[in-house]
């Protein structure tokens, strides 16, 4: 399986991703420049974290008219895998790729460090591996990573199951204290619909389960 | 101001737009900037919201739509902001 890790001017988790992607059996990963226009010959996308175009205007509002997000938008649209991490979160929904925005931590601190996530679906590609309600322990680091979404687009998320993982403490428990920047519903990861599993293409459901 | 422009003319104007964030969401500079201006001694203060102003040159003739689409689809995230526009 082949990764584009798509760079922009900015970003700096660009070399993280790649490593780990070309860590995983079978999977392979190349840096593809804001400039470029295709994507031919990757199965899936990941746009990486850092500071795109200097976070000017609003973090991801200048990255959305990169060249290369045409042909991401394209690849989204025809049910491509797009996985967008931190900033990436941030230019996916700048591109309406995502339903809602992310804003200023509501500490204003910057974040960085190991932080409980449960898993609230495993409908989609992201998340079939884990389980329902299992407790992850993964580092995060943001300074913007307050999710905002309306209460019905909020309602919408819930019913049609495309909210991943919310913030939590050790117990699984989703309490405002082991929320760590003010994020509606402890959100932390969300999908689009083409990305539940009922929609997802056969090529995707063929590929074997990344470990 | 005229800046010419082969034999033509063209008049410019300046537009402002003005961004906030929508009350609903959290604006934590806000929360912030209050706090700092009640150590300064300021009495009263409230509420205290943060945005930006865009200044931009345009032709004169631009149409007002256009406007509002830059402020609507770049200059703001209509998800979290609101903007209005001051010529």
């Amino acid at each position: 399986m082949k990764f584009a890790v798509i760079r922009f001017p900015g970003s700096n988790c660009d070399q993280d991703c790649v490593l780990a992607l070309n860590a995983i059996p079978g999977a392979s990963a190349d840096f593809v420049w804001h400039k470029d226009t295709s994507l031919a010959g990757f199965d899936a996308v990941v746009v990486p974290g850092g500071f795109s175009y200097g976070d000017y205007l609003r973090c991801g509002a200048i990255a959305r008219f990169s060249p290369i997000m045409q042909a991401v938008k394209s690849f989204a649209a025809s049910g491509g895998t797009v996985l967008g991490i931190c900033n990436g979160f941030q230019i996916l929904c700048e591109s309406g790729l995502l339903p809602g925005a992310l804003v200023r931590n509501k500490g204003l601190h910057f974040v960085c460090k190991h932080q409980h996530l449960r898993v609230e679906s495993t409908n989609s590609r992201f998340t079939r591996a884990a389980t329902k309600g299992q407790v992850l322990n993964i580092p995060i680091a943001h300074g913007e990573g307050c999710y905002f979404a309306d209460d019905a687009t909020l309602a919408a998320l819930n019913a049609n199951d495309q909210i991943l993982v919310r913030y939590c403490d050790t117990q699984g428990q989703t309490t405002e204290a082991s929320n760590p920047n003010g994020s509606r519903e402890n959100i932390a990861g969300i999908c689009n619909p083409k990305c539940l599993r009922p929609n997802a293409p056969p090529r995707t459901r063929l590929r074997p389960r990344p470990r | 101001m005229f800046e010419p422009i082969g034999n033509e003319t063209l008049r410019t104007m300046k537009i402002l737009v003005n961004v906030m964030p929508k009350p609903s969401v959290l604006d934590p500079q806000g929360a912030a900037a209050a706090e700092a201006l009640k150590h300064l001694g300021l009495a009263g203060v409230g509420r205290v919201r943060i945005g930006k102003i865009v200044e931009i040159e345009l032709p004169d003739n631009t149409e007002e739509s256009e406007i509002h689409r830059a402020a609507r689809e770049l200059l703001s995230n209509p998800v979290i902001e609101d903007y209005s526009i001051t010529k």
